[in-house]
Order: C-alpha cells, then structure tokens, then sequence
C-alpha cells in the first residue's frame, strides 16, 4: 500500500475541498477500495472519507425513495419500503458478499466497484489495459469464463461485478453528484460506461465528483420483483449471470417491464430490447424467449464464457416466468 | 479519540495503512483476530463495532477511532465463557481453530441482525420474521471459510444458542 | 473363528482375571501370533466415548497463539518479491528505492543472501522435506513463475509491503514449459514414489478388455488444487548465537529442523522448530522458500523476522496438487465379475521435485479381477513445485476409478452397490497379503439400508422436483494404514500424579492432542485430566509426520514402547519393599494411578508410592517405537462407502449437494466427536473438488491466475448439508488401539459419488473436474 493521508469529511462540500487538487479518492466501507490498494492496483495519496455524509434513507415527495450515498449495504437491503416495494433491489444486495461485507460497504462505493478480473489485479505479471492503459490483455485469450458477452472491446472484456446495481439499473433510479461545477443527477444507467478504448474509465464522472445520494422513482409496479443470481458456488461468490426484473402485467399482457442482467458486460446492463420485445404481449413463455433472445442477439462469446449466451438466456426466461406465475 | 477495544482505548495509528486487523495483531498484542486472507474473502478477521460484524482487514483503523470493537478477546466474562464460544466447544464447532475466532464473532453478530429481522438472500419472504432454518444460519455464515469442514458443527453451535439460549447471547 | 474374533479371545485371556478398567502393557510387536493391543477390548474406558477438544477453551478464546503470533522483541517484517516469468533469469533487479523507502531495515536478493545450501529433496533421506533440490536465493534463475526473488526487512508490515511493491525487476526468458500439451509432446517418464515405479502388471489386461463383453474405456482429468487452509503460511524466526530458533506451522517439526540445519550447515540440535498450533495444513504445512529465505534475512538483519505470506504468496511458493489425466477401462464378464482393469495416465510436476501423483494406488487394492495394468507416467512443467495434499493420490484416483465403475455398472444394467460388492477381494489383489482387517462390504451395506439407497430411481433424468432433477450416486474411498518409522515418545511421570507425554507430533484440528491424551490416561491408568501432552516441538524426541493418517498410529505405538519402558523402570524401583516385587512387565497392568499384578489386583502399589520410597519426584522413560513391521505381513487400508444425493437445477445447471452419508470402516474408533469431524472435513473438501475447486494456471505464462479465497472457490457453509456418518468399529487386530487413520479418507470416493449423482440426476457424465454448471448447461 502506498502512503497516503487521511481525512474525514464533515459535508459534501469540504469532501469536494479535501479532493481538490490531489491524487485522492474517497473512501467509503472501504470494502473495493482497501483491497485494490493493498493489491497496488489503485494508489492514492490522499483519502478522503465520507462515510460520514449522509446514509439517510428517506421517502421522497414523489413516493420514490432517496438514499444517502453514504448508507451501508445492510441498512438498504433491511430498510421496510426497500423490502416491500422494491424486492429485487433488497435481493440484489443480499445476494452479494457477505453479511460483514454488506455492513461495511456503502451504497455509493458499492456503485465505484472495480472488475474482479484477475489481470487487472495482477499488478506483477499481467497486462491489463484497465489498469495501465495500452499495456495489453491479457483476459483476451486466457482466464476469460466470467468476462463480457456483451458491449465489450477488444481493449477489455472485464464484467462490473456488483449485484445491487443490477437493480438499480433496472429501477430507472438517479446518481446525485458533487463536483466542482456544482451538483447535477443523472440516470443511473449512464454512470457507468463500456469499455471501448478507455476501459481505464469506469464511469462517466468528472474529477474529483461526489456521488452523495441515489434516488429510485416511485415505480409502483416494481413491488413484484425479483433478482436471481447464478454462480459457482450457492453464496459469497461473484454472479456468472444475474437478472433483475420487474413486470407489469396487465389482463394477461405485459403492459410495463424492468429487466437489467448481471454479469455480462462492462456495466449493469439495461436491457431494453428485451423489454421492448415483451411491450404488449402476452406473458407466455414463447413472449419471454423472444425477448431474451432479442437482447442476447448481439452477444459474443470468448474463448471459456460461450455458456453466457445460454446462460442468461435461461435465467432471463426463467425469471420472468416466474414473476408471471405470480401476478396471474 | 481512541478506540474502545474490549472496553479499553487503544490510540488511533500514526500510519493511516495499518487496518484494524494489524492494529488488533501486532500493536495491541490481540492476535485472536485471524488474518486468513487479507482480502475480504474468508472472514477470519470478523470483529463487532458497535455490536455489528465487520471485516477488520478491509478497515483502516483510522477510519474505527471512536468506535467499541469487540474482539474474540473480549467474549468471555467473568462468569465463563460467552455461551457460543461453550456451544462450538460442545458442538465441536471448529477442527485446526484458526478461522474460529471470526465464525464466532460473526455468529455473535448475525445473532443481532436476526433478532433485529434483517432478512436474507435464501429468506422466501423479505418481510416475515426470519425464520432459524438450517438454511437461513448456513447462508448468515457463508461469509466464514472452513477448510477443515467444521460446518455441521458450527451450524449446530449457533441453531443451540440460539434456540435455547438466545437470551443470553 | 474370524480374524476379529480371535483377536478379541486373545485380548479377553489377557485380561482375565483383572478388574474391568485393568489395562495390561501393551505387546510390543505386531506379526503373525501377536498379541493385540489390549485397548482394544477395553469397551468402557474413554476410548469410544465423546470427548471435546481440550485445546478447546483456549481455540475458542482466540488464545492458542499461531507462528505468526509469536512476540518477539525489536521484530522485523518481511514482504516477499515475486518473479513474473517462468523460466530465465533475473536481467536487472533495482532495489534501491525500496531501500531507501522508510522504515526498510534490509533488502535480500541472491546478491547479498548469504550463502546456503539447497534443501534436500523430500524422500532424498528419511528425514529430507525440501519443496525441491534447488538452491533458494542463491543465483540468478528463475524456475517458476512466482519464485521469490527478494526479501524486504521493515519496521512494519505496512513499510514492508510498500517497499517490496518498488523493487523493479526485468528478466532474460527462457523458453520453458508451462502448457501440458507442450509438456506431453516433450514425453512422459515413468512415475517413481517413494522409490518405488508407479506400475503394476498382472496378466494381458488389454487383451482381458478387448475380449470382455462389457467394458468401459474413458478418459478423466482432474486439474491443480491448492490445500488453502485458513491460517496462512508463516513463521517468526531468529537467531540465538548460532541457534536458529523457529515458530512455524509445520506438519514435520523433526525433519524440517534436520533439513534446515543441512541448508545452513548447522548440526540438528542448532536449529529449533516450534509448532504448537497448526491452522490447517493438509499437506501443505511444511518446509518451502519462505523460512529459509526469513531465517537467512534474519541472520543478515541480527533480528527476529516475521514472515507472514501473504494469501497471494501462499499461491506462489507452495505448491499444490497437481493435474491428471487418468485412463480407465474395465472389462467384466456378463456376469459382472471383472477380468480387467486398466488405470494410467499421466501426472504434471516440476524437474526439480518428485512427487508423482499416484492415482493408482487406491486401484491397487479395490477390486479383484483377473488382469490389471496400472501406471502413473510424469509429465515435466515450470511451475512451483507440486506436493501432497489430502489423500495424495486416492483423492483423485478414486475419483476416475469409481465414476468407472458406475459407467460400467450401468452399462450392464447392474446395481453400482452390487457390482462393487460382488469384486470384492478375498485378498490383496495386487500384493496377495491378507487384509488386516477389510469390512467393506458392512459399510456398504449398512451404508445402502441407512441412506435409503434403495429408492434411487436407475434411469437417469427422471426424478424431478419443480426446477430441479435430483440424482443418487454412491462411491467407495479407500486410504492405506501406515505407521512411519521414527516415532519415539517420553513420558514424565510424577510423584503427584500426573504424567506428560511428549511427542514430536502435530495438531492441525485432527484431535491428536486430545486422542493422545485420551489413549495416554487409558495406558498409564490416570484420568485424562492428570495427563499433559506436549507436541509441535523439534526438542522432542523422535520424529512423526502429521501426514499419510498415520500420526494416530505412530504416536500409539510410541507411547507404547514408552509406557513399557516406564513400567520396566517402576518395577525395578519398587524393589523388594514392594507389593509387586519380583514382577515383570507382562505381569502387570495400570489402574487407577497404580500398577496392579493383573491375576491378583490385590497385589498393587501407586506410582506416587513408588516414586516416594524411590525419594524421586519423577521419572521419564523416552522410547522409539517398535518397526512398523505389520505393514509387511498384511493389507492394511482404510475403507468408506460414499453415498450422496444432489440437485441440479434445469434451468441453470447449478449442482446442490442434499444429503451425504459416509459409511467408514477404518478400524476402532478412538473419539467419535473428532473423528466425525474429520470425515466430515474429508468429505467436505471432497465436495469442494467435486463442484468448483480448480487452480487456475495460465498456460502461456506458468502463472496461477486464482490467487485468492475470491477466486479459488471452497464450499462455503451453504454448500455443504448436514453429514451423516456412520462407521463399523471393527478393531483392526493388527495397530495400535485396533485404528487405522481417518485424516485422508474422507476425501477419497466423495467427487465420485457426486459426479455418479449428477449423472444419475442428469444422464450426463463429467468426466473432467470440477463440475460447474458450464459443463452441464
């Protein structure tokens, strides 16, 4: 680990002052962070933590829910109108980790979670163009069974790792930022970014911004949700392929849906063709195949990870099917 | 401010590296904490702050000053042992001992976080009483390696405590 | 009469005429018309009962202190430099910032190491445990691809880490070997263990195939493992003059300290091994780079080091189980009874060690048939050198064996369980020895009437509930008895009662210091609490090996040369004054905290009386165990019966493991509460091979890309179900106690029995572990 300072940050504003001007990150649970910088993966000078900024997790006017960056991964997945309203979100972090991990890390680090591949960790022997950009990857023709089949490049075929941002990508919610220009929100699904020819860059964040809440809209019909997850062992393992999903079904046709996969790209992946494939339709089984077929269309396989494609088309299926059965 | 370890201050490192884990291990001569893997992946190194589990490796001590940590140390009181640490002894909870240390205080804390209904992933309902299932422990615990494959017993010790000792846990 | 029951009359004339809880010494020989153990018809002493860990209070207080726990004062902290190549040499190695980094006390390369020679190769002498007969930081080359290259003194561990992250190194690469193509295509060599050729002939096996009609010929693979005990590799090392003293976890505390006295040019009793606790080993606690490279940095330094690898390190420096590629083909007659079988392939290790994993050896005694060929050929790789780890061998021997003979059994539409009970040997198939004590086929049966072995449904695929198809699949593990030479034992025995006995054994969460106590206070007649047992030390005499299971039995048959010894010492010092005078050992038996005349209890006086009119507060008797000469005149093995019960989901493929039961025959069993859960532990990590263990090696680089408790996946507590166990108790007339060991065998059958599951669940062989769902899907 390299040396570094450490601050605590009373507010958002002096987190934003603290920041300015170093090569510091802010420090949450410390959950990603503290391992990557032990690994000398990632080596800041100075960290800022803010742990102390808002965990507070508050119902907003519009009936949505407003959650503070700062709120530990427990306190979500336990938090009553998380449990009641949106399942598959209080699903997807109970899939994650373990129960120590959960009560560490926070909602926002949570979000800044880098890939577990192997070469990005290997600081001694491997190439990783996330890690020192142009230096090559090594994942391209090697270790590659839980990398991308989809929106990858051949610069990375890294995966996002966590769980509980599957959901939020699939419950169309809002990062509220800090930064020097003052604060803005944006969705969710455009915080992360793909790979492309900076997969050095994980999220679309300017320097030295803040994320300091996450918000979800009222949703209603995502009270019927579900998160599955599929991995190597039956928990404390990172997901191969998950599904978050909510349906809003409607004399038998599907007349709303939310689907996000797990596991299977650079970021949380929103899928929209499949939802748009099952827009109107009859929730049958066919309805759902096509529509897992249409958002698996593109997918490309690597040399170990071709049981993806067939993999999450399965589980999306499955999924669905199983939140049909229980709205009829 | 110090941290409160097992009720007594210990200063906060000058170095921001040290985690609490090393804290624990190599200045305050407190080595029942386990370092299994330094990595967040086997939980050897669950102590409770503030009553809750944590992993000590993947906190930086600066970040606990204030805070009461408990330690597999300071379990036992002056009546004896902590009923979960007699029960894994009962229930030959353990084989080598060395993750031990960390599936009890983790138990301890998982204990807390049933009690307070926090549900899991393998719950069927997020919003009944969380059922003591073989199943519901198993997945509390999954956090903590075994590799001798002391489990059964493990799972044994906590499901004894707390289905008939739970108030005293 | 059996064997049993004649072994049994035996013991009961010896003891007639004694009190119940009145034990006769121990014979001292174990061949043909010996007498046995008379333990083993002691029914109501403490063998057989319960008895919890006395190492439990401290364990669960966290207060057993491990090596890297050890305090010592002004302590230095090492961080270890890893190559990032396979095969060459260092180019340029620039450690001037880590030197000049705060707080570095010291950098160690090959330039300013002092000089050492390499360790001895293991199995080179009886007492060598060197990971391989290279030298360890003495030269410019790299042989594997995380082979340390330097060492960091620092005041922390903090100061340490961060240095070592700034020494640069570029290399000169060689060509080397790291895929097992390219090692296949440079040629396989025969397979020597323990001096012995990896390859057995009986009869045209392949001839015997071709003609049977039934047979079944397939290929099975089985990759690196690592042991990954909890407790990291680690140990706190210093020098006292020209004493090295070391606290390690180490499964061989004699011969690890007689083979690092060779490196440094010491004489043995310069070089002190402490070992009290052990967190786990499973053959992997022993010596490698790192303690040597600690101690010569802390001779350098003149300070104390503590080397803590790191999990990342442990990856690098010690090595695993290796893979395999193992044929199986078995010819049966129609009527089942098998005429051929056909077990070789080849194992992966390193040009610098040996250790060929012998998949075979469990096939050398599973089945009868009329013709075998069995051989193990070794591949060559640059990688660490690979080493034992639970059941080395067996564990994936078994695994091809035994999903062979399911294969086979459904090929002629037989029963598994039947088809292995009707080529049951009435011998050793392989040796013709007698079996010392073989009662497979009760484990199996009583196995089948518990498990419910009856109600499996033979045509694959057809048991569904909701999204998962279940399946049965059963297996038999086996593992041999051994008793190593070597083992000797003193026992201290005092005017107040109480004795210490002193092994130079090792306790890892076996239940070998609580075992050792229990049979301990059964030989010398004290309760178990007046019994101190000592252990983990290098100062001890004697040497046992906490491996091959056999430290039960070498330890037993020390403390019975020692009690001997203790008892020929007391009587000559009761002399004429005493009730016992003119008695020899034979005559006599211990109770109660005194020896008694064994036909007339009446005639009797306590130790502490003894040791009284003696004057004397105590008296020690150190004594070698006897030859393990019963190894020479039977069989002797370990047996189980593996029955299991999984799920695999239709949709995803994932496999659950939802009942296991394991049915042991591994003669008596001395604490039914430890050994449980070493079965249990066996079994577990069997699971664990079964479903998703698997080293990650990059073939283009000789790199392991899993280094990690995230990556490389153990069961966690949700993957394993409530074990059942279950065993036959049948002393073996022929060991000490009538055990055998039970550390190994619980691994061996199990990632058969639940690959015969899945198929059994599916219609789908896995013929290559582990089983993920990708393989499945």
């Amino acid at each position: 680990m390299n040396p570094f300072s450490y601050v605590r940050a009373v507010d958002s504003a002096d987190a934003l002052r603290q920041r300015a001007g170093h090569a510091a990150a802010y420090l949450g649970g410390g959950t990603n962070l503290v391992d990557l910088m032990r690994e000398t993966v990632a080596r800041p000078e100075k960290l800022v933590d803010v742990t102390g900024l808002s965990s507070a997790i508050t119902q907003s006017d519009d009936g949505g829910l407003l959650i503070g960056a700062a709120a530990r991964n427990t306190a979500l997945a336990e938090h009553r109108v998380v449990r009641t309203r949106y399942p598959m979100l209080a699903r997807a972090i109970l899939a994650g980790a373990s129960g120590q991990i959960r009560n560490m890390a926070t909602v926002g680090g949570n979000l800044l979670q880098r890939t577990r591949c192997a070469y990005f960790y290997d600081t001694d022997g491997s190439h990783c163009n996330k890690r020192r950009p142009a230096s090559g990857c090594d994942a391209l023709e090697g270790f590659n069974r839980n990398h991308a089949i989809l929106g990858a490049s051949p610069a990375c075929v890294a995966t996002h790792p966590s769980d509980m941002c599957v959901a939020l990508a699939a419950l169309d919610a809002t990062v509220h930022v800090e930064g020097k220009g003052g604060a803005r929100t944006l969705p969710f699904i455009d915080l992360h970014r793909l790979p492309g020819d900076h997969p050095d860059i994980d999220t679309t964040l300017e320097q030295g911004e803040l994320i300091t809440a996450i918000a979800l809209p009222p949703l209603t019909f995502a009270s019927r949700s579900n998160y599955r997850k599929v991995r190597d062992r039956s928990s404390y393992a990172f997901a191969l392929i998950s599904v978050a999903a909510a349906l809003k079904i409607e004399g038998g046709h599907i007349s709303d849906a939310r689907i996000a996969l797990g596991g299977v790209a650079h970021k949380p992946w929103r899928a929209f063709k499949a939802e748009a494939a099952l827009q109107g339709h009859e929730a049958t089984e066919p309805v759902f195949r096509a529509a897992a077929m249409a958002e698996l269309a593109d997918a490309q396989s690597l040399s170990r990870n071709g049981f993806k494609i067939e993999l999450a088309t399965r589980t999306l299926i499955a999924t669905l099917a199983d939140l049909a059965g229980g709205a009829s | 401010m110090p941290l409160i370890i097992n009720g007594s201050p210990a200063p906060v490192p000058h170095d921001p590296r040290v985690s609490l884990l090393d804290l624990l291990r190599e200045s305050l001569h407190l080595p029942g904490t386990k370092k299994g893997c330094d990595q967040g992946a086997c939980g050897a190194c669950t102590v409770l702050v503030d009553g809750e589990r944590i992993l000590s490796c993947l906190a930086l001590a600066v970040q606990y000053e204030g805070r009461e940590i408990t330690t597999v140390e300071g379990l036992a009181g002056e009546n004896g042992l902590h009923p979960m640490q007699e029960a894994f002894i009962v229930h030959d909870g353990f084989q080598c001992g060395y993750c031990t240390p960390g599936q009890i205080c983790s138990a301890i804390g998982m204990a807390a976080e049933v009690r307070r209904g926090v549900p899991s992933h393998v719950s069927a309902d997020l919003t009944a009483d969380v059922a003591l299932t073989r199943e519901e422990l198993q997945e509390r615990m999954s956090g903590n390696l075994c590799r001798c494959g002391a489990h059964n017993g493990i799972i044994d010790a906590i499901r004894d405590v707390l289905e008939t000792r739970e108030t005293a846990v | 009469m059996s064997i049993i029951d004649s072994a049994k009359s035996a013991a009961q004339t010896l003891v007639q005429g004694a009190m119940s809880k009145l034990v006769p010494l121990a014979p001292d020989s174990w061949i043909p018309g010996g007498v046995p153990d008379p333990l083993i018809a002691r029914k109501h002493g403490l063998i057989g009962t319960p008895v919890s860990r006395l190492d439990g209070p401290l364990k669960v207080q966290g207060r057993a202190r491990f090596s890297a726990e050890v305090d010592a004062a002004d302590i230095a902290y090492a961080a270890l430099v890893h190559a990032a190549v396979p095969r060459g040499r260092i180019a340029t190695l620039d450690t001037a910032a880590a030197r000049a980094a705060p707080g570095v006390i010291l950098v160690m390369t090959h330039e300013n190491a002092p000089r050492m020679n390499a360790p001895a190769l293991f199995g080179s002498s009886p007492t060598a445990v060197g990971p391989a007969d290279l030298p360890v930081m003495q030269d410019d080359r790299i042989h594997w691809n995380g082979q340390p290259i330097a060492i960091v003194l620092a005041e922390t561990q903090e100061q340490a880490d961060h240095a070592r992250s700034l020494v640069v190194a570029t290399y000169s690469i060689e060509p080397s070997i790291t895929s097992l193509k390219a090692a296949k295509d440079a040629g396989p060599k025969p397979g020597l263990f323990m001096g012995e050729p990896l390859l057995t002939q009986i009869g045209d096996a392949e001839a015997f195939l071709s003609a049977a009609p039934y047979k079944i010929d397939h290929l099975y693979r089985t990759p690196r493992h690592n042991h990954n005990p909890i407790e990291l590799h680690g140990a706190t090392i210093w020098w006292d003059g020209d004493t090295l003293v070391i606290h390690d976890a180490t499964q061989m505390v004699t011969a690890q300290g007689l083979t690092i006295a060779g490196v440094f040019d010491l004489k043995p009793e310069q070089v002190h091994i402490l070992s009290p606790y052990v967190g786990g080993g499973f053959g992997s606690k022993g010596l490698w780079v790192h303690q040597i490279i600690g101690a010569a940095a802390a001779k350098l330094a003149g300070r104390p080091v503590r080397i803590a690898l790191s999990r990342e390190g442990v990856y690098r420096i010690v090595g695993g189980r290796t893979l395999t590629e193992q044929r199986v083909a078995i010819g049966a007659q129609a009527d089942g009874c098998f005429t051929s079988i056909i077990h070789s392939g080849i194992a992966a290790m390193t040009p610098h060690n040996n250790m060929p994993e012998p998949f075979i050896l469990g096939t050398k005694v599973g089945y009868g048939a009329d013709s075998f060929k069995l051989s193990v050929e070794t591949v060559e790789m640059d990688m660490v050198a690979n080493t034992f780890m639970r059941a080395p061998g067996e564990a994936v021997g078994t695994f091809a064996l035994e999903c062979a003979i399911d294969e086979l059994a459904a090929e002629i539409g037989m029963d598994p369980v039947d088809l292995r009970i009707l080529n049951e040997p009435v011998k050793d198939p392989i040796s013709g020895l007698p079996f010392s004590s073989r009662h497979i086929v009760e484990a199996w049966r009583r196995g089948a009437e518990r498990f419910g072995w009856s109600e499996r449904i033979t045509t694959p695929g057809t048991r569904r509930e909701g999204e998962w198809l279940i399946g049965m699949g059963c297996a038999t593990g086996t593992y041999p008895y051994y008793r190593m030479p070597g083992a000797a034992a003193r026992i201290t025995l005092t005017r107040n009662g109480t004795a210490t006995v002193e092994i130079a054994a090792h306790e890892m969460g076996m239940g070998t210091s609580t075992t050792t106590a229990i049979v301990a206070a059964e030989r010398l007649g004290l309760p178990m609490d007046k019994i101190d047992v000592r252990y983990g030390d290098s100062t001890i005499p004697g040497a046992i090996m906490a491996g091959g299971s056999q430290q039960t039995a070498a330890i037993g048959g020390a403390v019975i040369a020692a009690h001997n010894a203790l008892v020929a010492q007391l009587l000559k010092m009761a002399g004429n004054d005493s009730p016992l005078a003119g008695l020899t050992s034979a005559e006599v038996g211990s109770e109660d905290g005194a020896l008694v005349k064994l036909d007339d209890p009446t005639r009797r006086e306590s130790y502490a009386s003894i040791l009284n009119r003696a004057q004397m507060d105590s008296i020690v008797a150190s004594e070698e165990a006897s030859q393990p000469l019963e190894m020479m005149h039977w069989s002797m093995h370990s047996h189980s019966a593996i029955f299991c019960e999984i799920a695999v989901n239709s949709i995803t493929a994932e496999t659950r493991v939802r009942r296991i039961l394991g049915s042991f025959d591994c003669g008596r069993i001395l604490n039914p509460k430890t050994a449980r859960s070493q079965f249990r532990g066996g079994m577990i990590m069997g699971l664990g091979m079964a479903l998703m263990e698997e080293t990650q090696f990059d073939e283009r680089n000789g790199r392991i890309m899993n280094p990690s408790l995230s990556e490389y996946h153990i069961p966690v507590h949700l993957d394993v179900p409530d074990i059942d166990v279950i065993w036959t108790d049948i002393a073996d007339p022929h060991t000490p106690m009538g055990a055998h060991g039970i550390g190994e065998i619980g691994i061996t059958g199990t990632a058969a029995a639940v690959a015969n599951a899945v198929y059994n669940a599916t219609g789908k062989r896995v013929r290559d572990l582990p089983i993920t769902l990708d393989k499945l899907l």
